[in-house]
């Protein structure tokens, strides 16, 4: 199928940034047919050819599109909490232009006709590239492993059971170990699910609300028993999502050890702790639960010296009647599409990371870890590319989100940088009003 | 302060709902204590209460008690206190399905104030359940006990006891054992008797304490004799058996023979020491049957007179607060 595209067209007057080479400067960027044909400093110096569109940048940055590990479509399944279609656009929004999809759907993705659903919804929906992992084990239940060989072929890009962790050492040892033979990465939450029973981290804050706690011990103790099974069998392994100071140490010692381990976290754990729960509020309910604030602050160590890899979304829609509950009978997640650039650039405004190596986090390191195409700037690339103010201040309001859901503990939250647009192989797909 | 609750600046509670007693400062705890005994005759006078004018306090007022867990001495108390005073009753025992009961929850809310009730009495096996109705409905909201967290009306009762036999709060030694971790009795007693200057210590096995317990100002012990030493107040918690989610104690001989209340380590407190109970009592588990029979020494009977006593305080201060809100739309 012939795909048309628009006239070349010359991206002048940007803040050319690629994490993955390290490039900074000001210059452009040629896209011909949905790739970078070209791109530097001295592009256009001399003028742009008139059979050439021109895009002023207005000095903004022109940066890879974000690379998101951590999605929940919630299609198939529970299609009243978001599509792949309001996704796509929640995410082009977000600046997003590739999206993986946790496999805990309704049926989950643990066969080839699950994968190739999504596949086809994503064709369909024709925005953003959305890839999908494929559960460890069937029906993410913790004890058979799925087919990794035939699952990878049809275009599975990791395995996870998700928002569950595998909990027997045995299944997990073996699906590390059996892995191997297709090169696929193992992906996990480490929490102990006997451990981490509770609604909210346990301590004076949930002692005084009389919530049952979960102790980071539920990760920490998980995440060293991964780190151990990884090494044993010499699966690829990527710990998701985390949350407790103990648990960067860990992966830090591990790291050094020389362990083919990566990890990631999301937003709100370097930007909120456990008070963000306050009076019971529902949309700060989240797995792992937000911790102190010595957490959240060894959280921001481990971005800026670079033991976490990856910052991730963790897009968990949920409609209303799944927050407006007391709090212990409310579900867990936060929508996080939307708010993943700005709440990422805190740390940067902050001067606790650089901006290349925060944009790294979102763009070149989450694609290295599934060794996804994109995620660079560099010729024969995909235009898979995003405008963005570094400095614009705004105001995070929920309400206004392109996604279903709108259950972000984030709002009237303060922020610094927005997207200004976004495309996908040279297709305009967002342009903030 | 006026007695019709009509007409005064003052505003001796100044909220709107009684959720908690965490947050609330000892002035507003006292004005509670204080009205509370202004209401003691009117609750144990058997003849010629009509002729007092405060049995027509809630004349055309309707209280609505929603209880979504069982409760037989917390229920009858609410709406003892609230005949007294002349409103209208309705007792709501909503059946609850463990899935659906979030839904029970806003659901009824709704339902219940398209009723116009001017107070509602809640409660509800989970934490901040209260707090949750109280922003979906336009009346003054007395949480009856939400899960783990707090249970004031019971702080307040217990506070007038104690007040009652010992002439004060500040300075007193009180011990609160058992299941701390999940009794929200325990929680509203910390706050209330820290706020008003007492020492309050916590006792139970390390199973049933919950975490960092001693940042809400307390000191926690697990030998019971030790918590226990020159004690003037031993405040008994229920082993509440249908919470435990797991095994925390082994078995309730166990149990009683270290965290049980008997003559022989009670003998560790004050020779003049009280004893109390929020009820309903397991005897045998939490408490020798002859400490809490001992009426030398034990409150427990007391204790519930107190509970009409005090709900009819806070039924009063509640709508002084409405009166004065609805003064103010006018």
């Amino acid at each position: 199928m012939a795909i048309a595209h628009g006239p070349p067209t010359a991206y002048v007057n940007a803040r050319l940034l690629d994490p993955a080479s390290g490039l900074d400067t000001k210059g452009a960027l040629l896209v011909v047919e949905g790739q970078i044909a070209d791109l530097g400093p001295h592009l256009f110096v001399q003028g742009v050819p008139s059979d050439t569109a021109v895009v002023d940048c207005g000095g903004h940055c022109l940066a890879p599109g974000l690379i998101d590990l951590r999605v929940s479509l919630r299609e198939p399944g529970e299609e009243h909490k978001e599509t792949i279609k309001t996704a796509s656009i929640a995410a082009a929004a977000g600046g997003v232009t590739t999206m993986v999809a946790l496999p805990n759907s309704e049926p989950a993705v643990d066969d080839v006709a699950g994968l190739e659903f999504v596949a086809r919804r994503a064709r369909d929906v024709k925005l953003v590239k959305i890839y999908s992992y494929g559960t460890v084990t069937r029906g993410y239940e913790g004890r058979e492993l799925t087919e990794f060989g035939l699952l990878g072929d049809y275009g599975a890009v990791g395995f996870t059971d998700g928002t569950k962790a595998v909990a027997d050492p045995q299944v997990m040892r073996r699906a590390l170990s059996y892995s191997r033979a297709f090169d696929q990465v193992i992906l996990q939450v480490p929490q102990d699910p006997s451990l981490a029973g509770g609604v909210m981290n346990s301590g004076e804050i949930s002692t005084r609300l009389g919530l049952a706690g979960i102790s980071p011990l539920a990760e920490i103790i998980m995440l060293e028993r991964d780190l151990r099974l990884a090494e044993m069998t010499g699966g690829r392994y990527h710990a998701a999502l985390l949350s407790t100071a103990e648990s960067v140490a860990v992966m830090r010692r591990a790291k050094a050890r020389g362990l083919k381990v990566t990890c990631d976290t999301a937003p709100h754990y370097f930007t909120l702790n456990e008070f963000a729960v306050g009076d019971y509020r529902t949309f700060a309910k989240v797995m792992p639960p937000l911790r102190s604030e010595e957490d959240r602050q060894a959280i921001v160590a481990g971005l800026t010296d670079g033991t976490i890899d990856a910052v991730v979304s963790d897009h968990s829609p949920h409609d209303q009647d799944s927050k407006r509950l007391p709090f212990g009978q409310a579900a867990f997640g936060i929508v996080g599409l939307e708010s993943l650039l700005p709440l990422s650039l805190a740390p940067v405004h902050k001067g606790e990371v650089s901006l290349l190596a925060m944009l790294a986090k979102l763009t070149s390191a989450p694609a290295a870890v599934l060794s996804l195409p994109g995620g660079r700037l560099q010729m024969g690339a995909p235009a898979d590319l995003i405008l963005f103010d570094l400095n614009r201040p705004w105001q995070i309001d929920p309400d206004s989100f392109l996604s279903k859901s709108k259950n972000s503990p984030f709002d009237d939250h303060l922020v610094q940088g927005k997207v200004l647009w976004t495309m996908v192989d040279g297709r305009a797909l967002f342009e903030l009003g | 302060m006026t007695t019709d609750g009509t007409g005064s600046d003052f505003i001796g509670y100044p909220h709107r709902h009684l959720l908690g007693i965490e947050g609330l400062t000892a002035s507003e705890i006292r004005y509670l204590l204080d009205l509370s005994e202004s209401y003691v005759d009117l609750n144990s006078r058997s003849d010629g209460r009509d002729g007092d004018p405060r049995c027509r306090l809630l004349a055309g007022r309707t209280l609505v008690n929603l209880f979504f867990e069982n409760s037989t001495r917390t229920l009858t108390s609410f709406e003892l206190a609230g005949k007294l005073l002349g409103a209208e009753v309705i007792n709501m025992a909503v059946a609850t399905s463990s899935v659906k009961k979030g839904e029970t929850l806003i659901d009824t809310a709704m339902t219940l104030n398209a009723m116009h009730p001017d107070l509602l009495v809640v409660r509800h096996d989970q934490s901040g359940a209260a707090k949750l109705l109280s922003e979906k409905v336009n009346c003054a909201v007395i949480n009856a006990g939400d899960g783990s967290h707090e249970h004031p009306t019971q702080a307040l009762l217990d506070a007038l006891t104690v007040r009652q036999v010992k002439g004060r709060l500040e300075g007193l030694i009180v011990a609160i054992c058992g299941d701390i971790m999940h009794s929200r009795v325990a929680r509203s007693n910390i706050h209330l008797l820290g706020t008003m200057g007492a020492q309050v210590r916590v006792i139970g096995p390390p199973t049933l304490m919950p975490p960092k317990i001693e940042r809400l100002g307390v000191a926690s012990f697990i030998d019971m004799r030790a918590g226990l030493k020159d004690a003037d107040i031993v405040m008994m918690l229920r082993l509440q058996v249908e919470r435990m989610q797991g095994a925390y104690v082994p078995s309730i001989r166990e149990y009683f023979r270290f965290f049980g209340l008997d003559y022989d380590k009670l003998g560790e407190a004050k020779d003049d020491a009280i004893i109390m109970h929020p009820g309903p009592m397991n005897r045998g588990v939490e408490i020798d049957s002859e400490v809490a029979d001992d009426y030398g020494r034990s409150l427990i009977r007391q204790q519930v007179e107190m509970g009409v006593t005090v709900r009819m305080a806070v039924l009063d201060a509640l709508t002084r607060q409405i009166r004065v809100e609805r003064k103010d739309e006018d």
